[in-house]
């Protein structure tokens, strides 16, 4: 139950810390959206080259829950679905790999908005 | 013709319009902060029971107009103008206040030197004969303008240093030409002024030039010096802002000394988590309706100079990169 | 009174040395304590992810499958903890220990929704949820077409 835990909270804290940098250091209009925009494209990049794969087998969760590690996902997917059904895989494949995340995050998010009442 | 205007830019009043009376109503942050008793109600939370923060916020300013009539028992037909200003786009909160009030009906738009151009506006409309008694009011709601301007309340992110904190507050002051009271004795209009600053957390610096320029023309065109204020509250430059205007004053070969400070500053202590301290055209309109007049009506101030500042930028041009502009008006007040 | 010939004082500094003066008196952020945090707290957030995947693992759920189902549950905390207003408090001290796990892409989504419900269902929550789910989708999916174009061009 508590394997990986350490591999996890380095890599993923190390993962946290580039985006705090990326904040703290740049002009005060890079917001927490130009922050997650730029995990998602940057995971997706570093899939394609082949960087990140390693990440997810050292570091679990910790490469996988970072924003990055959708962007991975999204990358692989649409090179596996290539692979299987050539160049349509480029389109389908992306959105299916991750279409449990997108789906959820979707339902889940309607679910609160509409459940809860913001405190201000 | 015998012009009342002096200098370049201020206007000295033949007969100064006296303030009858006052009202201030603010949300629990800020009756909690330091000015919390000088407050005349403070709301238990910023929703009050309505069914939107917007609604909420002009419930406030509509308390806060009919608060100050109820103190000078004066009743609605007696006053010739109202004049109200917000933050909310199109004055939203304004507009439906002054359904619910159905007085003739003046909305001005100064971001958070409102309360200081409706005074200045209101004096002028009395002393020019056209107006006998004006109702002015001016609010801000924390939450309507965080989401109009900034982020999502519950959206988890930090806020820059720098960055204010918008007040949860309407301040209102009844104008007459006739009473007891202190009087608004002159007023010096701003120029927009516009130093390049770009950052939308850190407002202060926006305004801070536009302060300090009408601050040095005030002095210019009446030729006083500082030394003959006993206060000079600007509103609501924050800490970084305060700083910065009190730099270019002294670049410019004006002392500010020690009587001058800032209604943002003021409003919240340092435990409150505001960061550079409290903005919105409704932090210095229930800091002066509130403390400042209460010193003057003490006695403890004999002559205030309050000088609204405004960051007259939008989200719109904001997300363009355009830098922000911003203005200042002065207001002097003698007891 | 007369009205021309008064001198018209002005602020005897340029933008440009205005810009360095703002410099001067604007604090700067904590840099350090603010990476400390988030490693600390994005750590955490991230093992929590691991304690998940490991649970739907031992129930038998092979390990991509117990990756994705971590994520889904990961992504549900995140929402919550934004409805019961708890995790802008998180948000306040953690910075992006907290905005760039999934929980994080999650608080996006519900924060402005939940803040426009009284605009409506459709054009309030339902066009807000997208507010920064919407960048993060665009520039996700297009990149992923993008690699797949390459990939396929590749081989």
């Amino acid at each position: 139950m508590f394997d990986m835990i350490i591999p996890a909270f380095l890599v993923g804290g190390t993962i946290c810390v580039i985006g705090q940098l990326l904040m703290d250091l740049t002009k005060p209009s890079f917001t927490p959206a130009h922050v997650l925009v730029s995990f998602v494209s940057g995971g997706a990049i570093l899939g394609a080259l082949g960087l990140y794969e390693p990440l997810m087998k050292i570091g679990g969760a910790g490469a996988s829950i970072p924003l990055s590690g959708f962007g991975y996902s999204l990358a692989k997917g649409a090179m596996e679905a290539v692979e299987k059904r050539g160049i349509m895989g480029a389109f389908s494949g992306g959105v299916e790999a991750t279409a449990v995340g997108i789906a959820a995050a979707v339902f889940f998010g309607y679910l609160m908005s509409v459940t809860f009442k913001p405190k201000g | 013709m015998n012009l009342k205007r002096l200098g370049n830019q201020t206007v000295v009043f033949a007969n100064p319009p006296v303030i009858l009376s006052s009202y201030s109503v603010v949300g629990p942050k800020e009756g909690q902060g330091p000015l919390g008793k000088s407050f005349d109600k403070v709301w238990k939370d910023g929703i009050n029971g309505e069914k939107s923060w917007e609604v909420a916020e002009s419930k406030m300013l509509q308390e806060a107009m009919q608060g100050a009539m109820d103190q000078a028992s004066i009743q609605k037909e007696q006053i010739d103008f109202m004049l109200a200003g917000d933050l909310l786009n199109q004055i939203i909160s304004s507009n439906f206040t002054a359904r619910q009030i159905a007085l003739p009906f003046i909305g001005l738009y100064g971001a958070c030197s409102t309360m200081a151009l409706g005074l200045a506006v209101g004096s002028m409309l009395i002393d020019g004969g056209f107006a006998k008694k004006i109702l002015v009011g001016v609010s801000s709601h924390h939450d309507t303008a965080e989401r109009q301007f900034r982020l999502p309340t519950e959206q988890g992110s930090q806020r820059a240093l720098s960055a204010q904190w918008t007040v949860t507050g309407a301040g209102s002051v009844l104008l007459s030409s006739s009473g007891v009271g202190p009087r608004i004795t002159s007023a010096t209009i701003g120029k927009v002024i516009d130093f390049a600053v770009k950052d939308v957390n850190n407002m202060g610096a926006a305004m801070a030039p536009a302060v300090a320029d009408t601050i040095l023309n005030h002095f210019q065109d009446i030729q006083l010096q500082p030394t003959d204020y006993s206060l000079i509250a600007s509103g609501d430059l924050g800490g970084v802002g305060l700083g910065l205007a009190c730099e270019l004053l002294k670049q410019s070969g004006i002392d500010t000394g020690t009587n001058f400070t800032d209604c943002g500053v003021l409003i919240y202590d340092h435990t409150q988590d505001v960061h550079a301290g409290g903005s919105g055209c409704g932090c210095s309109s229930v800091v002066f309706a509130g403390d400042i007049l209460q010193r003057i009506k003490a006695g403890e101030l004999t002559k205030v100079m309050l000088v609204g500042s405004g960051a007259l930028h939008s989200s719109t041009s904001a997300l363009q990169g355009e830098s922000i502009p911003g203005i200042g008006h002065a207001v002097v007040i003698e007891k | 009174m007369d009205d021309q010939s008064s001198p018209k004082p002005a602020i005897p500094v340029t933008p440009e040395k205005y810009q360095k003066l703002t410099e001067q008196y604007t604090p700067k952020p904590t840099v350090i304590k603010n990476v400390v945090l988030a490693f600390i707290v994005g750590g955490i957030i991230c093992s929590i992810g691991q304690i998940i995947i490991n649970l739907f693992i031992s129930l038998g759920l092979a390990r991509l499958e117990a990756s994705t189902a971590a994520t889904a549950t990961m992504i549900f905390i995140g929402a919550l903890l934004t409805g019961l207003g708890i995790y802008d408090e998180i948000g306040k001290f953690a910075g992006a220990g907290s905005i760039v796990p999934v929980t994080g892409f999650a608080n996006s989504i519900v924060s402005p929704a939940m803040e426009f419900r009284r605009e409506g269902y459709v054009m309030g929550v339902g066009a807000k949820l997208f507010t920064v789910a919407g960048p993060v989708l665009v520039y996700g999916i297009a990149t992923s077409i993008v690699v797949g174009f390459a990939y396929y061009l590749l081989h």
